[in-house]
């Protein structure tokens, strides 16, 4: 049966999208800052993290110790927007001991998140959005299986979309979204195609790039294909991702581990 | 410093381990996964093998020269001097960047790899010019590439390609999906270290050189593990105190340390011999002699190291003590050619930046001959070993070839089917010199003088910009393609063009010869005979040479001009 070409996907399509692992979104450590005044509880988890790791030094467990940039106060000197406090945080401020630093936009988006939330930020509570990483690579490495879907640095599968630096480029508000909702938060870019060749050849693969005539995809063997559209006997787009919303197999502090590994994926140094 | 994951959980050899051991079948079922990932497939798409015989596979371009040997010589014929005038555009790549293109791309398997500055990597498919993948890498603002941001292309070798980059980083990114993998730092950007060329891959290393001539650098070649990014080897191309050839340096007492002797262009290797060849750059100050007296070795020779060690077996120096800055960093040329010279045959042909044609004996750099292939005043010719007779020209006097060299760094082509090697020319171009003394500053320029042309006023050096109208005139020089005999030095026929030229050759084995102008202007020349064949107005400079591939028995040729990869094959 002939295929619509580029239509809408039916919703046969699930079978096949078998093979597609955490289809990882981008760009989405900005998500936080778009509705103003909305922080995500992990988000603001993940910087009182940070916080404690980077800033407690100078400006004190409570943010206060400063008098000249009382971090309570709810102002700041130099910065009004989130935009701008991110600026200050990556910048610096000159002539000040706040030097600049290489925060990765995940952790931006986490001590923005946590700074506007200061004051109300109760460090007595228990945690239960970002647990213990070396539990959460138990997970992946275990009964989660990321490892087997997602490569990581030089090793490990190609075609789902690599983990290296999922921690810096995604906040974690992002990452718990696409562990709980995979579909949801799956970017249309990389979708699962599958193509039937003129031949009969039936091509499946993680979308890369697409115009009216051709897609570029990846396939499950890890090739690089460029597929001619005019001449498919079928094409289709999948909306479903293979991977398993995680919140029907793991509680909330396993997923909270595997959460806090993810966030410890950063690259590599410079 | 080696770089290396942040994490304390995700070191990649753990995770090696565990997929390869711990697989659970059940579990992946329940999971969706399917059953052909643990196999970890991808692999090696281009092993050490098929590189070293990268000739049995013409439908590939797998190093920045085509093989090891550095000939620019294709065995794909479908194209021939009877039917190029019918070659046709199939696509073209439009740069995002707008700074210089000077790439030469690779094609594996109908995948090609290019960069374009500063240091974005981009794979396509070679049929359409869509893109699969970009890696854009921002180099670091401490970089002070003398002339332009430049990227010259990649190597690849197993499942990754190599990057060098303006800031002195060295980044191996998986070929399949545009990730890095790991990133080496090779030097300081800061002090003037920076790289623009392609990498050269060979069995288990990939290799490259520091430029920064003009910065006062010391300059290096080095060898990096393709798995891992660790440095394997590195040899100084200016001799430390108490190294063999340092005394060349002695009398300028630190001037080494500042001598520069870069490497901005790819080497060639010999399987055979083991033996990877590089050009070195000026000494510098570039103009100041007097501020480094001696030969300054190893500046404007070739070197052979020693692949898997980097030990240097010999050398050449093809111009001692440079006044000029006459950058021997012109490709290597490797050729298998019987002639009365040698037993072995194993030629190595180089057109210098100096205005001479050498042929050497590359299994030892033993002098063969050097005849000028341009008007040259600046010897009166070669003794028996190679070394120039100096014939100085006065103060405000006008030195042939000028700064910018007889030849610079445009790649040659040899093919092995018309036994001619073909070398783009700068031809009656002198400059005049006048030295400076020059205090050495870390990070700053070190050229130690002033030069102009002969004609006040007019064009000198070339400019990095785009320009729309011709500053090159007949008075201060022109373009040509030369073809030369090796077994002569002879030049056999010119193509004369109005306007320099940066761009390199191609030739195949139909015997068509293109290659680009600065004049816009992507054209195939008969390589037996230099007759117009044909041509093709692109409207931007050529700034690297063509390369050809096939994809389906049909044969391509791509040049980058402009900001425009072009590529054009025959109707269907």
């Amino acid at each position: 049966m002939q295929g619509t070409i580029g239509g809408p996907a039916p919703a046969r399509l699930v079978a096949f999208a078998f093979g597609l692992g955490l289809l990882v979104a981008v760009g989405g450590t900005a998500a936080a800052q778009q509705h103003a005044g909305q922080y995500d509880q992990v988000d603001i988890e993940y910087g009182a993290q940070i916080f404690a790791q980077r800033c407690v030094v100078c400006h004190g467990e409570r943010g206060d110790l400063l008098p000249q940039a009382n971090l309570r106060s709810g102002t700041y000197r130099n910065a009004s927007s989130d935009r701008e406090l991110s600026r200050v945080l990556t910048d610096g401020v000159p002539n000040t001991a706040m030097v600049p630093t290489g925060y990765t936009g995940s952790e931006l988006t986490a001590l923005v998140a946590y700074l506007r939330n200061i004051t109300t930020y109760d460090p007595t509570a228990v945690s239960v959005a970002l647990g213990d990483p070396a539990r959460g690579r138990e997970l992946a490495e275990g009964a989660g299986g990321c490892i087997y879907c997602h490569r990581i640095g030089a090793e490990g599968p190609r075609y789902a979309p690599p983990l290296t630096d999922a921690g810096a480029r995604l906040s974690a508000a992002t990452i718990r979204r696409i562990l709980v909702d995979p579909n949801g938060a799956m970017l249309p870019a990389n979708r699962p195609v599958r193509a039937v060749t003129e031949d009969g050849e039936v091509i499946v693969g993680r979308r890369l790039n697409e115009d009216t005539f051709t897609v570029q995809l990846i396939t499950q063997d890890e090739r690089l294909v460029a597929l001619d559209k005019t001449t498919l006997r079928e094409y289709t787009v999948g909306t479903e991702s293979a991977m398993q919303p995680y919140g029907e197999i793991f509680d909330e502090a396993e997923l909270a581990d595997l959460l806090a590994w993810v966030l410890t994926l950063q690259g590599f140094e410079r | 410093m080696n770089a290396h994951y942040r994490t304390a959980f995700a070191a990649p050899g753990k995770v090696r381990a565990l997929s390869g051991s711990l697989v659970d079948a059940a579990r992946r079922m329940t999971l969706g996964a399917p059953s052909v990932l643990v196999a970890l497939a991808a692999g090696a798409q281009v092993t050490s093998d098929q590189l070293v015989d990268a000739a049995a596979t013409p439908e590939n371009w797998l190093t920045y020269s085509g093989t090891y040997l550095s000939q620019r010589y294709t065995t794909l014929d479908r194209i021939t001097p009877e039917n190029v005038d019918e070659l046709e555009l199939k696509w073209v790549f439009q740069a995002a960047s707008l700074e210089a293109f000077e790439t030469t791309p690779l094609v594996v398997d109908g995948i090609m790899y290019l960069t374009e500055a500063p240091n974005t990597a981009i794979a396509l498919d070679a049929s359409t010019g869509r893109i699969f993948w970009r890696y854009q890498y921002d180099p670091s603002t401490e970089a002070r590439p003398c002339c332009g941001r430049v990227n010259r292309g990649l190597a690849i070798l197993g499942d990754k390609v190599f990057m060098a980059t303006i800031d002195a980083e060295l980044i191996a990114i998986d070929a399949a999906t545009g990730q890095p993998v790991w990133q080496t730092n090779v030097a300081d950007p800061s002090l003037g270290y920076a790289m623009t060329l392609a990498p050269l891959a060979i069995d288990d290393k990939v290799i490259v050189g520091v430029a920064g001539g003009e910065y006062g650098i010391r300059g290096f070649i080095s060898a990096y593990d393709v798995d891992t990014g660790e440095e394997v080897w590195r040899f100084y191309t200016i001799p430390a105190p108490g190294e063999p050839g340092h005394e060349t340096w002695e009398e300028g007492g630190d001037a080494w340390m500042n001598g520069g002797a870069s490497v901005w262009l790819t080497g060639s290797y010999d399987p055979e011999l083991n033996l990877t060849y590089w050009g070195i750059g000026n000494p510098g100050p570039d103009w100041n002699p007097a501020q480094r007296p001696g030969d300054n070795l190893y500046s404007d020779s070739v070197v052979a190291l020693d692949a898997d060690t980097g030990e240097l077996v010999w050398h050449f120096q093809f111009t001692p003590g440079d006044p000029y800055d006459y950058d021997s960093v012109q490709i290597p040329v490797l050729v298998d050619l019987e002639t009365d010279d040698i037993a072995s045959g194993k030629l190595m042909l180089w057109a210098n930046r100096n205005g001479f044609f050498y042929v050497l004996d590359r299994t030892n750099g033993e002098f063969i001959r050097g005849t000028p292939f341009v008007y040259v005043n600046w010897a009166s010719g070669l003794d028996e070993s190679g070394r120039p007779i100096e014939t100085p020209q006065g103060p405000e006097a006008v030195t042939y070839p000028g700064v910018q060299g007889g030849t610079n760094w445009y790649s040659p082509s040899y093919s092995p089917n018309t036994e001619l090697f073909y070398v783009t020319v700068w031809e009656n171009y002198g400059s005049i010199f006048r030295p400076v003394e020059v205090e050495y500053q870390p990070g700053r320029v070190f050229g130690g003088g002033t030069l102009s042309g002969p004609i006040p006023g007019a064009a000198n050096l070339p400019g990095f910009g785009r320009q729309p109208v011709n500053n090159w005139t007949e008075e201060v020089g022109n373009g040509a393609i030369h073809a030369l005999d090796p077994r002569t030095g002879e030049q056999v026929w010119r193509f004369p063009t109005t306007d320099i030229s940066h761009s390199g050759i191609l030739t195949t084995a139909t015997d068509v010869l293109f290659t680009g102008s600065r004049e816009g202007y992507f054209y195939a020349l008969d390589a037996r005979s230099g007759e117009l064949l044909w041509r093709e107005r692109l409207g931007g400079q050529g700034a690297n040479g063509p390369m050809s591939y096939s994809l389906d028995g049909e044969q391509y040729v791509a040049i980058a001009m402009g900001v425009g990869l072009f590529v054009y094959g025959l109707p269907e």
